[in-house]
């Protein structure tokens, strides 16, 4: 299995790219996408837009590790993610985590996985812009609580 | 070495990236915070509190007590927000 990787400016179809990780086989029986949006407020106050740094070079290396680390941790026959960088207004993409398994907890839990290290250590910065002018978000403890639960063994991982 | 800074630490450093050679008794990424922040108001403004800065020695992320030698680029940076 090659995972796909991609970090682009533009947008993605997330139909056409889960598609493209059953094309032609018979032994995926689970595939979930989750696709990240811009919401149109952040903090109860309107935004414009969202605009993503990421340090290139280092984001690429980063999720291709974790991409590794999921498919260590899970029968995974598939795996594809999209991280968009730039301006991105509410309503549009901005990253797409896919991954495909025989059956649907590990292709639910690798997703997840994928998703809460993304958050937290993956480096993408999101600078909001509102009426106020703009403002980097900081980083939410909601999160870094999400992605803690995975440093677990993975064979505890493999019971639930 | 080469520095890269992103986000809100690029904005106070007021640039993206410079060539630096800091002395011999600069060991670690906190000697080398401490050794920024001698060097100007803006340096002193971005890395004022050293534990919202997160570093990467050559594309990986490394603890604060990380020996600098031999580091080709070091970037420094607030806690990552993507996703």
């Amino acid at each position: 299995m090659q995972p796909t990787i991609r970090l682009q400016r533009e947008d993605f179809d997330a139909a056409a790219e889960a598609a493209l990780l059953t094309r032609g086989r018979t032994d995926v029986g689970a595939v979930v996408t989750f696709a990240g949006v811009c919401r149109g407020a952040e903090s109860g106050e309107p935004i414009a837009a969202l605009t993503l740094e990421h340090y290139p070079g280092m984001a690429e290396t980063e999720i291709a590790r974790h991409v590794e680390e999921a498919r260590t941790r899970w029968p995974l026959l598939g795996v594809t993610v999209i991280h968009r960088y730039g301006r991105i207004a509410p309503g549009e993409n901005i990253v797409l985590v896919i991954t495909a398994s025989s059956h649907r907890q590990a292709a639910f839990a690798a997703a997840e996985f994928l998703m809460d290290y993304l958050k937290t250590r993956a480096p993408f910065w999101k600078q909001v812009e509102g009426k106020a002018g703009t403002a980097w978000i900081e980083a939410k403890d909601d999160d870094n609580a999400a992605a803690a639960r995975w440093k677990k063994p993975a064979g505890d991982q493999a019971a639930e | 070495m080469k520095l890269v800074y992103f986000a809100w630490v690029r904005e106070r450093v007021g640039k993206a990236e410079e060539e630096i050679e800091p002395p011999a008794s600069v060991r670690t990424v906190a000697e080398l915070i401490r050794w920024l922040r001698g060097r100007g108001d803006e340096y002193a403004h971005a890395f004022e509190q050293a534990q919202s800065i997160r570093a990467a020695i050559d594309r990986s992320h490394v603890k604060p007590d990380a020996a600098i030698a031999g580091a080709r680029e070091i970037a420094f940076f607030p806690p990552m927000t993507g996703g």
